[in-house]
């Protein structure tokens, strides 16, 4: 008990040098800007809608409360009473945790990479969002004025504006192609702007948050507004929220709500650990973690609200024009008067005259309308190409488009002062640099680093790039990193003498529920789920989907995941697609911690560790 | 002067016509077909609307209606945009690099002479690094209940 208390007092001397919050308000705010980002508007409801709807809630749910909130009130209390970022606070636990704390260092880093090229794409669209009309809302004309531009009359004009003017597509992701020069702009600009918020660390990203982590509640509420009185809104919201129960069996589902719990939650990125380090000690951080977890979820279904109505709006007016087109096309085939086929007889004349004239149907190559595919929805397309072609048709639509986009602005940058910051006090604890480098130097060289590094993701073949990072940064290595975490606090640090700090912080005792989550549930539960991931990750080829003007879906490459030799040899050989240096610095991450535990052992045994 | 004649046909379900443009001004003779249909493209807009009809309900047979051009504007647009978003952030960065800056040398001005006035002070009170020896001493391991309620009031909630 000494060797506890023996901490506390150089700690708090200490506080003197370390930067404080200006108020409590600050510091919520900036936990729960970090937690919600852009996953809370697309990739919780894409989600939802591929696992049954409203069924999906029940494991999520689940996930929260025996993974999510555990683990958040565990980071928050151990930043708060080692008052520390993450590298020192796992040196401080054990030094052989130290490569957990490596590891979050290097996944921050890692997604800060990407999230940013992502806010890049979104001030692409910002900044062309003050045309009249909207560059997505037409296809251009092809070079006798004749028709559009065969790609974008094959697909959408929304499609063609997000693969052939803003990404530049390739077909493939081995062919890298140059650099986009309007994208490598636009990712400048953002990594500026990253700078100018975050410069003098939470001082600076302190006011900045007022504004970011608040604004986008306002707009999720207009758009709720609006979307509800779209037609076709009512179709959407009932399509997915309508539970399909069955969907519980599949352990798929299972896997990805305990998966979205942690990126939600924005959990082992030490950015949490960083930002609670920053607080006075006697500080409730339970009654924090219950809060900005529950607000998270909250906005999430907050969140998907507008965006079910909105897509049902547009999935219903997609399929108009498609019966239409279809309409058109078959009266004038067959010479009948204008309006005679109207949408709601469309599939009676059709049956007739395929029966009657095959043939000549045939030759028509008329596109076979059905409501429901036009009411699937992916990922991050669900900003850029679902939500654009529903703002085009509605009116005053640049207005909704710079409100939208400048939302996802802002929910973005909120969530990358979380990232910088768990890049930024880790590496002041490092002391890589001396103590005379200013604060704003250290974050000016972290910026234009990643800066030199995202460009790769302004390739053309940036954004498949992208889907890899995004599929393998966000799963195993926060699992992994979480997991030891959890035991390492309990059963390294001790739960007793961590169940005393929190009782100094927060003036009572951790009450059984947090005793039996910490102790049992949390590390079982991502046991679990890290062997069911890794079984159903191994089971099949990874695949990307891309996009070919020619509509064949290209595969596959292949990653070797666990397999240490792999690592090492990829590492060292010479002639390494990018692909495998990429496979490596995750597995890096994972190994981190491995090989600072390995190394640590090896050096003890030699009677070399202090 | 050109005269049109038309003949209807009434064959087909659609009011449907085949017409002749003959230039009376070069002895009758039949305008060519390249030429009738240069000016029915120029001016499909005006025909249009004098049948009170639109390009999906009037065709032209072998003539595909020509689809106006997009308004290009002189200067691109979104140029524009990210130019004004440029200099916001630039002159936010350097605003903020210089008051870091001058706040930096005020800093080290100000402690420059602190340390001044310390050194010609007669206190007892001996320090190292700025701490007093007798708090320094209370590091024996024991939380001093005195020292913890400083604490809380220096750190409000």
């Amino acid at each position: 008990m000494s060797n506890a208390q023996s901490l506390d007092i150089p700690e708090v001397l200490k506080e003197d040098d370390r930067p404080k919050w200006d108020n409590k308000f600050q510091y919520i705010l900036s936990c729960v800007g970090f937690a919600v980002g852009l996953g809370n508007v697309w990739r919780f409801p894409y989600l939802c809608q591929i696992y049954g709807g409203g069924a999906f809630l029940i494991p999520y749910v689940t996930a929260l409360i025996f993974e999510g909130i555990p683990l958040f009130h565990l980071e928050l209390a151990i930043g708060q009473r080692l008052r520390k970022g993450s590298i020192g606070v796992w040196n401080t636990i054990s030094p052989y945790l130290g490569g957990v704390g490596i590891g979050s260092l290097m996944v921050s880093f890692i997604v800060s990479l990407y999230y940013n090229t992502i806010l890049a794409w979104v001030m692409w669209y910002f900044i062309n969002s003050f045309q009249e009309p909207l560059p997505w809302s037409a296809c251009p004309l092809n070079g006798n004025r004749t028709g559009y531009i065969e790609e974008c009359h094959e697909s959408t004009a929304v499609n063609y504006f997000w693969y052939r003017r803003a990404l530049n597509i390739a077909s493939d992701i081995t062919d890298s192609g140059n650099l986009q020069w309007w994208l490598v702009l636009c990712l400048a600009i953002c990594w500026a702007i990253v700078y100018l918020c975050t410069i003098r660390g939470i001082e600076s990203t302190g006011k900045a948050i007022y504004v970011t982590a608040i604004f986008p509640y306002l707009v999720l509420t207009i758009f709720l507004i609006r979307g509800l009185t779209l037609p076709g809104a009512t179709e959407g919201l009932v399509y997915f929220f309508t539970p399909n129960m069955n969907i519980l069996k599949n352990p798929r589902v299972w896997l990805d709500a305990a998966t979205q719990i942690f990126f939600s939650l924005s959990l082992a990125f030490g950015g949490l650990i960083a930002f609670s380090s920053y607080n006075s000690p006697k500080n409730d951080c339970e009654k924090d973690a219950v809060t900005i977890a529950i607000v998270n979820s909250m906005t999430s279904l907050y969140a998907s609200i507008p965006v079910f109505s909105i897509l049902g709006f547009k999935a219903t007016t997609r399929y108009w024009d498609c019966l239409d087109r279809n309409i058109i096309g078959i009266i004038n085939e067959f010479d009948l008067p204008d309006q005679s086929i109207m949408r709601d007889n469309y599939t009676i004349w059709f049956g007739l005259l395929n029966t009657t004239h095959p043939k000549k149907i045939a030759s028509l190559k008329l596109r076979s309308c059905d409501l429901q595919e036009f009411l699937d929805a992916s990922g991050t397309g669900l900003a850029f190409i679902v939500f654009t072609e529903a703002i085009i048709l509605m009116p005053g639509s640049q207005g909704w488009a710079v409100l939208f986009f400048v939302m996802l602005f802002s929910l973005g940058l909120s969530s990358m002062f979380g990232n910088i910051e768990g890049i930024l006090t880790p590496l002041l604890e490092l002391h890589v640099v001396s103590k005379s480098v200013p604060k704003e130097v250290l974050s000016g060289v972290i910026c234009l680093v990643s800066f030199v590094t995202a460009l790769c993701f302004t390739l053309r073949s940036g954004s498949y790039w992208l889907e890899v990072f995004d599929s393998y940064a966000g799963s195993l290595p926060l699992l992994i990193i979480a997991f030891f975490e959890v035991t390492g606090v309990v059963y390294v640090y001790g739960i007793k003498r961590f169940s005393d700090d929190v009782k100094w912080m927060t003036g009572r005792q951790p009450n059984f529920y947090w005793q039996v989550s910490w102790r049992i549930i949390s590390p079982l539960l991502m046991l679990t789920v890290f062997i069911a991931f890794v079984t159903l990750q191994t089971q099949k080829q990874p695949s990307y989907g891309a996009w070919n003007p020619k509509y064949v879906c290209r595969p596959i490459f292949l990653i070797h995941l666990l397999s240490k030799n792999d690592c090492y040899n990829l590492l060292l050989s010479p002639d390494t697609s990018k692909l495998s240096i990429v496979s490596a610095i995750f597995e890096g991450a994972i190994w981190g911690t491995g090989v600072k535990i390995w190394g640590l052992v090896l050096l003890q045994a030699k009677g070399w560790t202090r | 002067m050109t005269s049109i004649s038309f003949s209807v046909r009434l064959e087909e379900e659609r009011v449907s016509f085949w017409f002749v443009v003959t230039d009376s001004a070069r002895n009758v003779t039949t305008v060519p077909g390249s030429e009738v249909e240069a000016a029915i493209r120029m001016n499909r807009n005006r025909i249009n609307s004098a049948f009170l009809l639109t390009d999906n309900t009037l065709q032209f047979l072998k003539i595909s209606s020509t689809l106006s051009p997009p308004i290009e504007p002189t200067v691109p647009v979104w140029l524009v945009v990210f130019g004004v978003v440029l200099c916001l952030v630039v002159a936010g960065i350097l605003l903020l690099v210089v008051s870091g800056i001058r706040q930096y040398k005020k800093k080290n001005h100000e402690s420059a002479e602190t340390g001044d006035l310390e050194d010609n002070s007669n206190t007892p009170v001996t320090t190292e690094n700025g701490i007093p020896c007798d708090i320094l001493d209370l590091k024996a391991g024991q939380i001093n209940g005195v020292y913890a309620a400083d604490d809380e009031r220096l750190t409000p909630l």
